[in-house]
């Protein structure tokens, strides 16, 4: 019978597919556990980083250093965009991206200039195609994120900060709230503002430095900067992987309602098969019968 | 026996040391500094640099990687970006690193493209040589 053939073949197709959706939530469960424990190791040095910073930058001129130095006026911005580097992971990617045109557009009408740069090859194939220009683009690097990552990332807004070329730095990333959750985030790198620097004020403590705090501030406040870029990527890293758990979790359930439908037609078509041969001989039977 | 401070060395990818000694001697930018217990509150801006620290008549050495020392008078917290221990320098990686630091500071010299950081990457690849080389149990 070609009909049942036909229904057998497609359930094991979907099979076959239900077992690589199991396999890749498997797989970003895996990787999901070793982002997160990343983070929970990265969690003492940033309190303690700004720990230090926020008794540190208390009774400083702002103005002393440039990365604290607020514009005058800002006529061209950098963006950092944030994404995975695969796609399979549900609306993840597409978020962010919408968020980044979003931004791009509200930056546009107040008639900045915006320099995009791009982590993440989802993000960068985008913009590509449609023809965004890219002050400089980091693709396949989400595989794994390392503090190295991080540093590289900064340095590209701290170049272009530095050098006058934007004003304002932005990082848009993906912030993981829950395993169902995950927020795309417009986060200001540059200039530094004081209250993001200085968020501990009950416990500070008077210091002896060496050299003079402002020099120590010098030290400080660009690696404060890998910090922020660091913890960034490691939410982004762990929305994606819940994202994907989540999305080849639904992929498996409904790989799950297929099969159930098409074995229940399978069934279906089989009985009505039996029933035809039934009716076949014993209509046969009656026939020679009455003959 | 003269009282003990805690010391931690914290670097982003983990808590690298966390462990009751009696001295600790970190390499500032102005110069070697010791710190004992009941030390003044003190904060310090590290360079590239070796770090050791004595427990009885055991001294340690860890190669740092830039970062900051704070002091409280129980307390040293190092904060490197990268930091190791001198039994856990893998020598041969380490000379490896130095290598390719050579190249990309001869490379950077003739093209006059970020020689800072290929020194730097190159100082950090010494340090950590010259720290394995101590992990043999030298004196102080």
């Amino acid at each position: 019978m070609a009909a049942l053939r036909d229904i057998q073949n497609k359930i094991a197709a979907v099979k076959k597919t239900r077992q690589i959706t199991r396999a890749m939530n498997m797989v970003a469960a895996a990787r999901l556990r070793q982002v997160q424990e990343r983070t929970e190791r990265f969690r003492p040095y940033a309190a303690k980083f700004s720990e230090v910073l926020g008794s540190l930058s208390e009774g400083i001129d702002q103005e002393a250093h440039p990365l604290l130095a607020q514009p005058e006026q800002v006529n061209r911005v950098a963006l950092i965009l944030i994404t995975a580097d695969r796609g399979l992971c549900g609306s993840f990617n597409m978020n962010l991206i919408l968020q980044a045109q979003k931004f791009m557009t509200q930056q546009k009408s107040e008639g900045r200039e915006v320099a995009f740069y791009a982590v993440g090859r989802k993000g960068i194939e985008f913009f590509n195609r449609r023809n965004v220009e890219f002050a400089e683009k980091l693709p396949g690097v989400m595989n794994v994120v390392d503090f190295d990552l991080a540093t590289q990332v900064a340095r590209l807004g701290l170049g272009a900060f530095l050098s006058g070329e934007v004003q304002e730095v932005y990082l848009l990333y993906s912030r993981f709230r829950s395993i169902v959750s995950q927020i795309p985030t417009v986060e200001k790198l540059l200039p530094i503002s004081p209250e993001a620097a200085g968020d501990e004020d009950e416990s500070s403590q008077e210091y002896l430095t060496e050299p003079s705090a402002e020099e120590i501030l010098v030290d400080l406040l660009p690696r404060y900067l890998n910090v922020r870029v660091y913890s960034g990527l490691l939410e982004t890293s762990t929305s994606e992987n819940a994202a994907r758990m989540a999305a080849m979790d639904n992929a498996t359930k409904n790989c799950k309602d297929l099969i159930q439908n098409l074995t229940l037609a399978f069934n279906k078509a089989r009985q009505a098969a039996i029933t035809t041969e039934l009716m076949d001989i014993v209509g046969g039977a009656e026939a020679l019968k009455a003959g | 026996m003269a009282n003990k401070i805690l010391l931690e060395v914290v670097t982003p990818d983990k808590l690298l040391l966390s462990k009751e000694v009696e001295v600790v001697v970190a390499t500032g930018v102005d110069g070697e500094f010791g710190v004992l217990h009941g030390h003044v509150p003190f904060l310090a801006s590290l360079d590239i640099g070796e770090m050791r620290f004595k427990d009885g008549n055991q001294t340690e050495y860890a190669a740092i990687a830039g970062g900051f020392a704070e002091v409280t008078g129980e307390k040293v917290t190092i904060l490197a970006e990268a930091a190791e221990l001198a039994r856990e320098i893998d020598i041969d990686r380490a000379q490896r690193a130095r290598e390719r630091a050579q190249q990309r500071v001869d490379k950077s010299r003739a093209e006059e493209l970020d020689y800072a950081r290929a020194e730097a990457a190159m100082q950090r690849a010494m340090m950590r040589l010259k720290v394995a080389g101590r992990s043999g149990g030298m004196a102080v």
